[in-house]
Formats: structure tokens, C-alpha cells, sequence
């Protein structure tokens, strides 16, 4: 029997009049792969951040390694933002940023030991090059490769990352999603990704959970995309998307 | 040449001048990189209420006008965590709050001097040993923060939910950061002005942002800028009798200017 990472049980997140996720039950058993799908405003992101402690605001119960978030320790979690949000007017250098993930808060100046550690993990994740480049001058693909380097650096128990392809190529994608993998094949580490590919989700991951405020559908990847699941999850009531079926051929294949 | 030292009213202008540089260019970068620039003026305007509660019971406006700016600094913080009014909304309530009650309060007062001039503009010839020894404790509290605090104020200023999800406590860290920040405005306010508090507090971060990689050089860069930029403009506003305040400003300006113009190159 597998160790279980992460265990929601009737976990809401929100204010009585307004919750942004509503009656979350899962269990997610450590190393596994786990896609997060929904539409815009589905609740993704808070689920993230309820994982995080960030959302102080949950009922229900949930636990992460048999811990409350409020007490889980930091380096339990490697967290990759989405890459949108963040702020790059900031002046800061990616070897700060991996830094700020070993010291767990800011670095005025890095000691050697930490600059060594974080040059280890920028060059296993291939941003070396750009380790001293200011942040405003990188791209979506490498700034992304900067955080993901910036939580593994933790050796984290679960990797929480947060539409990692959204603002990046392909090429870069596709870079991005096996380095993910062979993280999550090599370290045993547990892969929370939200994501808005439905194809990499059915491809790569072992568990989906389909979210529409609500939670939709948690299981096996590849019985998630069936039309009736897609139907509640991106439908709103009233009217069809017939676009959502196209997902067929996939779940067929 | 530097006959100017041996005035005594010289001698605390530039021992306040230097502390005051220091403390503006330090606390600045924060107001920069997190957008507070609108934080300076609405703290200096709600200073100016504090300033006239104090000349209306005819007692020393700094020990009135610290409290009654902390206050006001304690209650944008507070507002934006209960009640998610924005940071510039709610400043902008409590400016116009804090100016309002200061021009009744001077208006109660008949025979008013003309004090408030000094305030408004800044005038080296104004300060107290008083005002001296709140800003010499102030920055000896400014320095340790630089140790104890810099770090957590710099990662929330990045990104504070990453900083949460560290464990720093960045609500009781923006509290203190807010109240610092605003005594550190009441007291420049007799050598800068509250008219141009805002400027000082901006400018030399600002400056100091445009040349720099990191964090940690443009905090360094902000504090030279300030505390160089104190000096001069004090000495010129001694020679050409200006307030030492629009000198400071326009001095600061200057050096914003070339370091623009240099990147730019």
C-alpha cells in the first residue's frame, strides 16, 4: 500500500456566501502524477493555494503527509507560480531567485555555498546561462525553468505547479513537461500540475481531477475524459460548447 | 570655505540631513518596488493634521504629529487586510481626512505664525535638538531592520505569497514597515517639507533602480544617492538662502536624469 501524500476530505475554500471550491474529496498516493483541469475561475488555483497554506479560509480536512497545511514545512512544498503574475520590474537575477529557495527568504548577498547549490540545479534544468541575467530579460520558458529550479532545489515532497504551459512555445513546453516527468519519475516526487492541456493530462499524468468550482471527477487519467465528465466540467447551464467533444478521438485513442 | 560648520543651526541641519537621506533612501526602495509611491504624500498630508493639533496646544508638533502619522500608517494596513479597499484608496481617504481637521485646527488658532511655512517647504534653520535625537533613534532602529528585516521586506516585495509560503509573516511585517516608514516622514518633514517628502522618499530608489541588477545594489545605490544628495543640498540651500527642501529635490532629479541618460547609452 502506497504512502498517501495528500488527503481532502469535504474541503471547501472561500466565505459561506462565496466558495471558490467546494466539497473536495481525494486521496493522492506519493509519486503519482496529478493533472488539475477546469475552466477559468474553477477553482484551480485556489486548491493550489489551500495546499499552500495561503488560504486560510478552508473547512473540511485536509492534509498533506499526514499534516495540517498550516504546519507542513516549507521545503515540503516546491511551488511554481504562474509565471504571469509574477512581478519582473523587480530587479532581481536567477541565481537570487534559487537562492531565496534554499534560504527561504531573500538573499542580500549569496554565500558561496548557496550559490554553488543553486548553479548545481539551474545547470540540471538547463538555465545556467542565463543565472546572471536580469529577470526582466528572460522569457516566459526561461523564467519558468528559473522557478521550477527554485523548488527543487528544496528536494520537495510535492511539486505544485501552476499552468506551467500557459505563456511559453512549444519547443519550451514540451522541454519543460519531460523534465517535469523525469522529476517526478526519478525523485518520487508527487506532481500537482493545473493545467489547461487536456492531451498532456491524458498523456502524462497518472490522476486527474476535474474541477468546476466543484470537484468533477478524481481518478485514473485515462478514464477522466469522458464526454458526460467534460460536459459538467466546462459547460455552465443553459447551453452546449460542442467544442468540448472533441476530446473523443483522444479519449478513444 | 566651510565656515558653515560652525554655525550650530548648520551642524544639526546636516547631522539630520545625513540621517534623514539615509533613512528616506532606504525605506524608498520598498515604496518603489512594491508602487506605494502615493504612500509618501498621503502620509506627509496626514503628518501636517498631527503638525496642527500640535501648534494649536502650543507644544511640540513632532511628539503629536509622530503618533497621529503612525496612526494613520497602522490604519491603511489594517484596512486593506479587513476590508480589501485598495492601499491607494484608502490613502487617499485619509489624506484628505488628515488635511481637512489640520486646516480647521489652524484656523482655531488666531494668532497663528507663520510656522507652517517651514513645515510646507522645508528650512534647515528649524531644527531642534529635539528632531535630532528622534532621528538619530530612528535610524539606529532603520540599521538593524537592514540586518533583521531587509530580507522578508525585499521577498514580500517580490512576490508575497511566495514570502507566506515561507512562513513570513508578511501582515506584521507591512505594519512595521508602514510605521517606520511613517516616522521616518514625520521627521524629514522640517528639512524637506511635506510638500516634497514625497520625492525624497521616491527619487534616489527610483535612481538607484535604474542601474542596478539586484535588490540589494539598488537599496546600497538609493542610500549614497540620498544621504549625498542631503549634504549637497543643504550646503547650496545655505549659500543661495533657498529652502533646503526644493534644493534637496531638484538635486536628486538631476542625478535621476544622468543615471537615465547613461542606461539609456
Amino acid at each position: 500500500m502506497q504512502n498517501i501524500i495528500l488527503s481532502a476530505k469535504n474541503l471547501s475554500t472561500g466565505y459561506a456566501n462565496q466558495l471558490f471550491l467546494e466539497n473536495i474529496n481525494l486521496q493522492i498516493p506519493e509519486s503519482s502524477y496529478v493533472a488539475v483541469v477546469g475552466p477559468n475561475g474553477s477553482g484551480k488555483t485556489t486548491f493550489l493555494k489551500t495546499i499552500l497554506g495561503l488560504k486560510k479560509n478552508y473547512t473540511g480536512e485536509l492534509l498533506i503527509n499526514n499534516e495540517k497545511p498550516e504546519n507542513v514545512p516549507s521545503t515540503w512544498i516546491g511551488y511554481v507560480p504562474q509565471i504571469k503574475t509574477i512581478d519582473r520590474s523587480f530587479p532581481a537575477l536567477p541565481i537570487e531567485l534559487v537562492a531565496s529557495g534554499i534560504k527561504k527568504n531573500w538573499v542580500g548577498v549569496i554565500p558561496k555555498e548557496a550559490k554553488d547549490k543553486a548553479m548545481e540545479i539551474l545547470t540540471e534544468v538547463g538555465a545556467d546561462s542565463y543565472a546572471f541575467k536580469s529577470i526582466e530579460q528572460l522569457s516566459g520558458g526561461q523564467l519558468q525553468r528559473v522557478f521550477l529550479a527554485r523548488s527543487l532545489v528544496r528536494k520537495p515532497k510535492l511539486l505544485l505547479l501552476d499552468e506551467p504551459a500557459t505563456g511559453i512555445d512549444l519547443v519550451c513546453e514540451l522541454s519543460i513537461n519531460s523534465l517535469i516527468n523525469e522529476y517526478n519519475k526519478k525523485h518520487n516526487v508527487t506532481v500537482i500540475m493545473v493545467t489547461h492541456d487536456w492531451s498532456a493530462a491524458y498523456h502524462h499524468t497518472n490522476f486527474v481531477l476535474l474541477l468546476n468550482k466543484k470537484q468533477i471527477y478524481f481518478g485514473e487519467s485515462k478514464s477522466a475524459f469522458t464526454d458526460e465528465n467534460l460536459q459538467n466540467t466546462f459547460s455552465h447551464s443553459g447551453h452546449h460548447h460542442d467544442i468540448k467533444f472533441g476530446m473523443k478521438e483522444l479519449v478513444n485513442a | 570655505m566651510l565656515d558653515f560648520l560652525n554655525y550650530t543651526f548648520m551642524q544639526n541641519a546636516l547631522l539630520a540631513g545625513v540621517l534623514i537621506g539615509f533613512l528616506a533612501s532606504y525605506y524608498g526602495v520598498f515604496v518603489v518596488q512594491r508602487k506605494m509611491s502615493f504612500l509618501g504624500s498621503g502620509l506627509s498630508h496626514s503628518a501636517f493634521g498631527g503638525v496642527a493639533l500640535g501648534i494649536l496646544l502650543n507644544t511640540e508638533p513632532l511628539w503629536i504629529a509622530i503618533p497621529f502619522t503612525m496612526l494613520v500608517a497602522i490604519a491603511i494596513v489594517y484596512l486593506k487586510d479587513k476590508t480589501g479597499i485598495e492601499t491607494d484608496t484608502s490613502i487617499g481617504i485619509l489624506f484628505s481626512v488628515s488635511v481637512a481637521i489640520g486646516i480647521i485646527l489652524l484656523s482655531l488658532r488666531t494668532n497663528y505664525s507663520g510656522d507652517a511655512y517651514s513645515y510646507l517647504f522645508g528650512s534647515i534653520l528649524s531644527v531642534s535638538t529635539n528632531d535630532i535625537i528622534v532621528t538619530a533613534i530612528l535610524s539606529v532602529i532603520t540599521l538593524a531592520t537592514f540586518f533583521f528585516k531587509w530580507a522578508s521586506w525585499a521577498y514580500a516585495s517580490f512576490d508575497s505569497e511566495l514570502a507566506i509560503s515561507d512562513k513570513i509573516n508578511v501582515l506584521r511585517d507591512d505594519y512595521l514597515l508602514n510605521v517606520l516608514i511613517a516616522i521616518t516622514i514625520v521627521v524629514a518633514m522640517k528639512i524637506v517639507g511635506i510638500i516634497l517628502i514625497s520625492a525624497f522618499l521616491v527619487i534616489p530608489a527610483a535612481s538607484g533602480k535604474i542601474i542596478s541588477k539586484t535588490f540589494f545594489q539598488m537599496t546600497i545605490i538609493s542610500i549614497i544617492i540620498g544621504i549625498t544628495s542631503s549634504i549637497v543640498g543643504l550646503i547650496l540651500s545655505y549659500y543661495f538662502d533657498i529652502p533646503s527642501g526644493a534644493v534637496i529635490i531638484l538635486f536628486q532629479t538631476l542625478i535621476f536624469l544622468i543615471f537615465g541618460i547613461i542606461k539609456r547609452k
